[in-house]
């Protein structure tokens, strides 16, 4: 699998994704997000988790009209994979590659711990090395994760299937108190029509390595190097 | 050079956290009889454009691309 990792003015979890490509068996590539293209042959391109533009405006608000972005605008027209991790995930909500908004959290706290997700589906490039349903112990680093959608956008997507990861316990359980930014549904990680677009908030590039407490993470990038 | 005031304010129906805590805060200030406070943002622009009619197209076409976010936000444009 060739990946290319969008780096924006503000991105700093670069490093990390990569370390989860590269442990997963890619090749990977910056792009600064100057680029007007992707470099040829890309499977995937990843936007990465940070502080694009210092959050100004509104969480990758800016980013999401940068030069690189129509790049991979058109990667994902042509069926190319795509993965936003927190503020890629709000990239690709406000470039509108994904619907919806990630709003501040409803306890207005910026959020940093570990966190169980829901595995909701198995059938897509980003979930086949995990079980349904599966809980899996990843991390969370966010003050905008609420998710947010009108109530037309959240039928269609429950209706869809396109809820790829949910907040929950340990048992995988959705318990009220497990959804800690408010998000509608408890929503963690949105996936595009195709289910080829992926964007989520937790961190699964954070739990690789044995050494830092766990590899739940892993099964996603294993998934892609799987898929492509 | 044409002076333009935009204001970007969140849908109603919109959860505002920020707007309920800047609310509280008042209320534990002593502020009396404060119902509902919600929070938004402002823009001051000077855009250079061949009349208002031009400038306030041109603004639109900015609150639609990028000011507002259009899922959650709602969007007017003042010439000044």
């Amino acid at each position: 699998m060739r990946a290319a990792i969008v780096v924006f003015p503000g991105s700093n979890r670069d490093g990390d994704v990569e370390r989860a490509l590269v442990r997963a068996g890619a090749t990977v590539e910056r792009v600064w997000h100057a680029e007007p293209e992707l470099p040829a042959g890309v499977d995937l391109a990843v936007l990465p988790g940070g502080f694009s533009y210092g959050d100004y405006l509104r969480c990758g608000a800016i980013a999401g009209r940068a030069p690189a972005m129509e790049a991979v605008r058109r990667h994902a027209a042509r069926g190319g994979l795509v993965l936003g991790i927190c503020n890629g995930f709000q990239i690709l909500c406000e470039s509108g590659l994904l619907p919806g908004v990630l709003m501040r959290n409803a306890n207005l706290r910026f959020l940093c711990h570990r966190q169980f997700l829901r595995v909701e589906r198995t059938d897509t490039p980003f979930t086949a090395a995990y079980r349904r349903g599966q809980a899996i112990d990843v991390c969370i680093a966010h003050g905008e994760g609420n998710y947010f959608a009108d109530p037309d956008t959240l039928a269609r997507l429950e209706g869809e299937g396109r809820i790829a990861f949910r907040y929950c316990d340990a048992t995988g359980a959705l318990a009220a108190d497990a959804n800690v930014n408010g998000s509608l549904n408890a929503i963690a990680g949105v996936l595009s029509e195709n289910a080829r677009v992926l964007g989520m908030m937790p961190h699964p590039e954070n739990l690789v390595d044995d050494l830092v407490g766990g590899t739940d993470g892993l099964g996603l990038f294993e998934s892609l190097a799987r898929a492509a | 050079m044409i002076k333009a005031r935009v204001t970007v304010t969140l849908k109603s129906g919109v959860l505002d956290p920020q707007g309920k805590a800047i609310e509280g805060a008042l209320g534990s200030l002593g502020v009396e009889g404060v119902a509902s406070v919600r929070q938004g943002k402002v823009f001051d622009v000077e855009i250079a454009a061949a009349d208002e009619t031009a400038a306030r197209a041109e603004l639109e076409r900015a609150c639609e691309r990028l000011l507002a976010n259009t899922v959650i936000e709602n969007y007017r444009v003042e010439l000044v």
